[in-house]
């Protein structure tokens, strides 16, 4: 019946008497409420989609919070054996937020001055091409950066680059720790760097789309007062657009938080932590695809492994529920 | 990469099934059957099912989704029989009411980066190893290594242990030996098919491993030997429980499953880790499957005791070819008295005749 309105509708609307069509007939009106009735159907499913998933993943994970109590987010002790089992997600937690945090420190820089680039400084016709090349590292899956990662970034960072940071910074008090050898190629600070490039082009759109939102007369009366290019950009751009700014950056954010494949291969899968950017660790998602195939049904191994997803699934939601406010308050505004 | 694997594994097992349904209307007889679990033996028993299907036109889907995904699956029963690397507790397989038998014999074997380093040319003791993995031997140039390997030139250069991020039988067996060789690591770490490990990096599958260790100098990992085998990685010897250093052969494998008291273990479940023989490689396992005691498709079941039966008597060339080693004679025999003993139809009566 609902079919069957919704396929007359249309011919109707394209019969050669095309005027003849009329919204407020009968049968226009049911077919309208039936569309209705139809987004509605749409838009609740979604919300009951992810109302379910989260319910399952927090009661699939009780077992492990019952087990270990709050102790679970904070233990940093992940031991699988079967004599002295102990499921802490303390150092996924922390490289999760470590990898996420330093591929931001990489990708905001780059994004916001490709954007600013894109919107400001590149001729015309060549805003397109690089614009579509940007967009385009979007398209590459991310099983390819993993093992783009591990087979070419990780030899090149191993052989030239931490050798380089290690002997020029290593000497440093205190920030020196962070980049202590031994060159391995894969870890945490490589794990960045890619996780940078993927997240890039999705914020450098949306920086695109923030630095366009900024009214010319105010750029051009910056410039008009003697403002250098370098100016506008601190002073008028940016500040402009700072909240969208943030939260485009949230956005990215989130996205590197729940990356997969490419941590896996990269990251170096060790359950510890290392004050080093350059040793190994864990991220909650890397964790996950490691160990989900290998845990039992009803064992505190997948119970724990799914109170990490819900771990996993309240921060991104958090994230990305703080990055679409502040968003959404400026371009709106 | 072992998903890619796993997914060839899985298209290969799909045509295998669109094949068999396509010919059951034309011979009699013809059975589907199905099966999940290790990814270890996935290679001979896609070419096992490939022979038997030209032979019987029965088919098997055969799915490497993991040990633990297998266990899943025929604790749930949703496929004919469950394939697991490490054997399932004793337990586990009484409140499930499955019956676990051997297939194949395999084994895992260290592999090493070093310049001037050839296959099989390194020595290693049991103890070595363990405290490497241990993280307490760092260097290459150690005095414990150097002792072991006169006339080998050593570099110094630090040590990156290499292990499975991923779960597998493969950690488990291997972990199972250093629990064996070093008391130290029995309680500090202990044996699982995942471990917390108190040094190192991890990589996902053997392919992973294997990569990690080429990347790097100075890395040592494990793998299995049929993986070692067909990529000619360079492999080193280890000290057997007699004394001896021995270079993985599958002589050396073979000795070690007939060194097994199969006589005094349940569900087949023998330990082929450090056996005694002088001949024997200390690291050796086989890898099993479980089969519902009390099936709901007979049919299924029989033909799976059948697939397995046909495996023992013409398969063993097959896995040879494929570096797997074969099952003791008197091994497969019992396994054949279990079956008549255990499996049994709704009516009681046995179904394996």
């Amino acid at each position: 019946m609902t079919l069957e309105t919704t396929v007359d509708g249309p011919d109707g609307g394209a019969s050669p008497t095309g005027t003849g069509r009329s919204l407020t007939s009968s049968r226009g009106a049911m077919a309208d409420t039936a569309f209705r009735f139809a987004l509605y159907a749409a838009g609740i499913l979604v919300l009951v989609v992810i109302g379910a998933m989260m319910v399952q993943l927090f009661i699939g994970g009780l077992p492990a919070v019952m087990a270990f109590g709050f102790d679970f987010f904070t233990s940093t002790d992940w031991d699988p054996a079967p004599d002295h089992e102990h499921y802490g997600a303390g150092i996924m937690l922390y490289g999760t937020l470590v990898t996420s945090v330093l591929a931001l420190v990489f990708s905001v820089p780059a994004s916001l001055g490709i954007a600013f680039f894109l919107t400001e400084v590149a001729p015309i016709p060549s805003r397109k091409p690089i614009g579509i090349a940007v967009q385009l590292l979007a398209a590459v899956p991310s099983i390819i950066y993993g093992m783009w990662g591990f087979f070419i970034v990780a030899p090149i960072m191993k052989d030239y680059i931490q050798p380089l940071l290690i002997d020029g910074l290593s000497w440093l008090p205190v920030v020196g720790e962070l980049f202590a050898g031994p060159a391995k190629g894969t870890g945490v600070f490589t794990t960045s760097l890619i996780l940078a490039l993927m997240v890039l082009p999705f914020m450098t759109s949306m920086y695109v789309e923030v630095l366009e939102s900024v009214p010319g007369v105010i750029k051009e009366a910056s410039y008009g007062i003697g403002s250098t290019t370098w100016e506008v950009f601190t002073t008028v751009s940016v500040p402009y657009g700072r909240t969208a700014i943030i939260g485009a950056t949230m956005l990215g954010l989130g996205r590197a938080l729940g990356e997969t494949m490419t941590v896996a291969f990269v990251i170096g899968n060790a359950a510890r932590i290392s004050t080093s950017l350059f040793a190994s660790g864990a991220t909650i998602s890397s964790q996950l695809a490691n160990n989900f195939n290998e845990s039992r049904v009803g064992s505190l191994l997948q119970a724990s492994l799914l109170e990490l997803g819900f771990t996993l699934f309240v921060i991104s939601f958090l994230v990305l529920a703080l990055a679409r406010y502040l968003v959404r308050s400026r371009l709106q505004g | 990469m072992i998903t890619k694997f796993a997914g060839s594994c899985r298209a290969l097992a799909m045509s295998l099934a669109v094949f068999g349904s396509a010919a059951t209307a034309v011979p009699a007889m013809a059975v589907d059957f199905t099966g999940a679990g290790a990814t270890f033996p996935a290679p001979v028993y896609l070419a096992w099912a490939a022979d038997y299907k030209a032979k019987t036109s029965s088919s098997l889907n055969y799915q490497a989704i993991g040990s633990g995904g297998g266990q899943t699956q025929i604790f749930n029963r949703t496929v004919d029989f469950g394939a697991s690397d490490a054997p399932v507790p004793q337990d586990k397989l009484e409140s499930n009411k499955l019956l676990q038998f051997p297939t194949v014999i395999g084994s895992v074997v260290p592999i090493v980066n070093l310049d001037g380093i050839k296959a099989d040319e390194l020595k290693l003791s049991p103890t070595v190893l363990a405290n490497i993995y241990l993280g307490k031997i760092t260097k290459w140039n150690d005095k414990a290594i150097a002792d072991l390997n006169a006339g080998v030139k050593l570099p110094d250069l630090a040590i990156l242990p290499v292990y499975r991020a991923d779960g597998s039988g493969t950690t488990y067996v291997f972990t199972t030996y250093l629990s064996d060789v070093s008391a130290d690591w029995k309680s500090t770490v202990g044996a699982n098919t995942s471990v917390k490990w108190p040094a190192g990096d991890g990589a996902k599958g053997n392919d992973g491993v294997a990569g990690t260790v080429k990347n790097t100098k100075g890395a040592i990992g494990y793998v299995e030997y049929v993986y070692a085998a067909a990529n000619s990685l360079t492999t080193t010897q280890l000290q057997n429980k007699a004394g001896k250093f021995l270079a993985p052969t599958v002589d050396g494998f073979k000795a070690a499953a007939s060194a097994a008291d199969w006589d005094h273990s349940k569900n087949f479940a023998a330990s082929m880790i450090n056996t005694p023989g002088a001949t024997a490689w200390p690291i050796v396992s086989a890898t099993f499957i479980e089969l519902p005691t009390n099936p709901k498709d007979a049919t299924a079941s029989a033909e799976v005791m059948k697939f397995f039966d046909w495996a023992y008597t013409a398969g063993d060339d097959t896995a040879v070819k494929l570096h797997y080693i074969p099952l003791p004679k008197d091994v497969k025999d019992r396994v054949r008295a279990a079956w008549k003993a255990e499996i049994k139809d709704a009516s009681g009566a046995p179904i394996y005749k």
